[in-house]
């Protein structure tokens, strides 16, 4: 029985980190690249449902719908470079803070004002509706397992793409050293276009996967904005790699906390503070791992910088 | 012995010696005070509770200031102090200890020691990673507040009272309510100067400044770091006692990440390296929020891009401009000049643009409309010798057909 829960929550968490993998892959780039700190990453992700449920209205099918909010959340974040982010580049951190939080003050009440303030849902895919046994006695929906199968897809076509390609090379040389390959001929802004857009394309496709599961509402991106820095943090920021291994592990310790921790306190103490202490400690924890991983390393785990 | 001729002369040279910030602060506080009598007049107490609230954020303000301005730590988890302050202050009151003998120390020590926890993990990181770290720290304040069952959770804890003076309930009163707000924001300030202009500020500003020089003059940042970050925290504890004393409440949404970022806007909206222009920014923000609430529910749609425009082109926010304005480089005239300029830059940069894409789109053309002609030769000739083949073949089909019937005809006729 503990142990069927144990796996349950196991693929809870792996589909947690995959979702925070996709919002943080395109935050650590585009900080890493562009040395900007984006706060407004997490409303792409709200944005990214939000399309994702209007198309499904319009068409009635969840992968017409997919396949719309897609470019329509790359268009957006296009555009948001474009007319915003472009030009705070060259601001230093307090600015893009301010002007990326009044990004977020905008669009959330903005999509207030569209849809409305109350949740919306989403139907699931039929194909994808149901649930398989993975022991005697316990199944587990099909979605979930298509969330985790997506989403280490993503995961893997980026590694090919950061690796293997011209783009990729640039990227990562980008996000080492950006002067010096703007010295060394490739178009620095164009380059910084791509990712951005790319980033809010991922952002956006984390979206779309979760609004059939999760209730489609303004401010959802704030809480996936927050759990994605202390990734790109814990990971260390520009690093695609630190990024993931950093979103499957914040994933994973935080289900298995909010589920475990009343429980395991209540081996150590008597049951009323225990389940007092349970879920405050269960919501701190990933934050103390993150703590924890920044007073041995203030660079997180993977630092792609040779400076601090 | 009571001249005041004398006293106001005395009065006027010490506001000589003061430099002009400080004499617009105590201009500033000296409005305030006079603004309970303007509230008399005008009958309208809740003009009294908004000029509260501003005073309370400005003290929070002036805290983060101290890190922002003075010690280039940018801090995204400041309204967690306001928060702790609150909390202490309320969880005591609900046990009957509501006393400011208790109420107010441990507000400012809780909120002290959790600066002091926090702060030695993130004041060893730097930069964007000290804005991430603190934002954390914020929602980690932020979630023990809402699962602490006992008090309120989600919902919030209500205060049983104002904290109690001397066992009596003179809080209760709005105006000595007012004025003790007032009180403190005068003695923060005036201790924020201070610190700013001692041995302390100077040497933090160094390591603002060049940390790598400091070091080798032999100051270790690190502690002068962490100090100041205790210091704000504290501050801005007592900001979160005033603000559960004025509402006798505190829930969790005192410590929510957009209220950090809110406090971000006041400093950076009233000007960041003076302490007058937090206090102007809170008092600003205050009115902005009342104003635009007033005008329509979703205030924060236009909130929003007035954020991205005072980054954009408000450098130095209100301090800065009045900055400015006393150097005699902002004028009215000089404003207009400056957004007619920009207006047709813009303008001019778009008629670029436009005439950059037609050039290219016409560039482009130019580059097809022979491939086009080409292609369509090719294909023409193409069809043509088509058309040539088919008929040759039809033609030699012809005599094919012909030949081979004269030949079975001879044939036949020869047997």
């Amino acid at each position: 029985m503990s142990t069927s829960l144990l796996v349950v929550q196991l693929f809870n968490g792996l589909q947690l980190g995959v979702l925070l993998f996709l919002v943080a892959a395109g935050l650590t780039l585009v900080f890493g690249v562009m040395d900007f700190i984006n706060l407004a990453h997490g409303v792409q992700y709200m944005l990214g449902a939000y399309l994702a449920v209007a198309f499904y209205r319009l068409t009635g099918s969840f992968f017409a719908a997919a396949a719309l909010a897609l470019p329509a959340s790359l268009l957006f974040g296009l555009a948001m470079e474009l007319m915003v982010f472009r030009h705070l580049y060259a601001r230093d951190h307090l600015e893009q803070v301010l002007a990326t939080f009044g990004v977020i003050l905008f669009l959330n009440e903005g999509v207030k004002i569209v849809w409305g303030a109350a949740p919306l849902n989403m139907g699931m895919p039929e194909l994808l509706s149901g649930s398989v046994p993975l022991m005697d006695g316990l199944r587990y929906p099909v979605y979930r397992f298509a969330i985790i199968g997506a989403g280490l897809a993503v995961a893997g076509g980026l590694y090919l793409f950061v690796n293997h390609t011209r783009v990729g090379m640039w990227v990562r040389a980008g996000a080492a050293n950006a002067p010096m390959i703007s010295a060394l001929g490739v178009d620095i802004k164009r380059l910084f276009t791509v990712v951005f857009g790319f980033g809010a394309m991922l952002a956006g496709f984390a979206g779309v996967m979760v609004a059939p599961i999760l209730s489609v509402e303004p401010g959802m991106g704030d809480q996936v904005l927050i759990l994605a820095f202390v990734v790109i943090v814990i990971g260390g920021i520009g690093s695609i790699r630190g990024a993931f291994l950093a979103a499957l592990l914040v994933g994973v310790i935080d289900t298995l906390g909010r589920s475990f921790m009343t429980d395991a306190l209540r081996l150590v103490l008597p049951p009323s503070p225990a389940r007092a202490i349970g879920p405050a400690l269960a919501s701190m924890g990933i934050y103390l791992l993150m703590a924890a991983i920044l007073a041995l390393r203030p660079v997180g785990l993977f630092p792609t910088k040779g400076r601090a | 012995m009571f001249e005041p001729a004398r006293i106001a002369s005395a009065a006027a040279a010490h506001l000589e010696a003061l430099s002009f910030e400080e004499r617009f602060a105590a201009g500033l506080l000296v409005l305030m005070a006079l603004l309970p009598v303007a509230a008399l007049a005008l009958g309208g107490g809740y003009l009294l509770l908004i000029g509260e609230r501003a005073m309370i954020f400005a003290i929070a303000a002036v805290s983060l200031e101290l890190l922002i301005g003075v010690a280039g730590l940018i801090s995204f988890g400041h309204a967690a102090f306001l928060g702790i302050g609150a909390y202490a202050a309320g969880i005591l009151a609900s046990h009957g200890h509501g006393t400011l003998s208790l109420a107010l120390p441990a507000a400012i020590v809780t909120s002290a020691l959790f600066a002091l926890l926090t702060g030695s993990i993130a004041v060893r990181t730097r930069g964007v990673y000290f804005i991430m770290i603190t934002l954390a720290f914020g929602q980690m304040a932020f979630f023990v507040a809402t699962s602490l069952a006992p008090y309120g959770g989600d919902d919030g804890l209500t205060w049983p009272t104002r904290t109690l003076i001397l066992g009596t309930r003179v809080l209760k009163r709005e105006t000595v309510f007012y004025y003790v707000a007032l009180a403190c924001l005068g003695a923060v300030y005036l201790l924020a100067g201070r610190l700013v202009g001692s041995r302390f500020g100077r040497v933090l500003r160094g390591i603002t400044d060049n940390e790598r020089r400091m070091e080798a003059n032999g100051f270790a940042p690190y502690g002068y770091r962490l100090t100041a970050y205790v210091m704000a925290g504290a501050t801005c504890g007592l900001a979160g006692f005033l603000l559960g004393n004025q509402v006798e409440f505190v829930s969790p949404a005192y410590m929510h990440w957009q209220r950090s970022g809110e406090l971000i806007l006041m400093v950076l909206l009233g000007g960041s390296g003076t302490l007058y222009g937090p206090m102007l920014g809170a008092l600003a923000y205050q009115l902005l929020e009342e104003g635009l609430a007033r005008l329509t529910e979703h205030w924060k749609v236009i909130l929003g891009p007035l954020l991205v425009l005072l980054v954009l082109f408000g450098r130095g926010g209100i301090a800065g401009a009045i900055e400015r304005w006393r150097r005699g480089e902002l004028t009215v005239e000089g404003l207009w000049a400056a957004v007619t300029a920009s207006l047709r830059g813009a303008g001019a940069s778009m008629v670029r643009r436009w005439q950059r894409a037609e050039v290219a789109a016409r560039g482009a053309l130019a580059l097809a409309m022979p491939r086009c002609k080409a292609g369509w030769a090719t294909i023409a000739a193409g069809s043509r010798r088509c058309k040539a083949a088919l008929s040759e073949a039809r033609v030699s089909l012809a005599l094919l057909v012909d030949r081979s019937v004269t030949g079975a005809l001879t044939r036949w006729r020869r047997r």
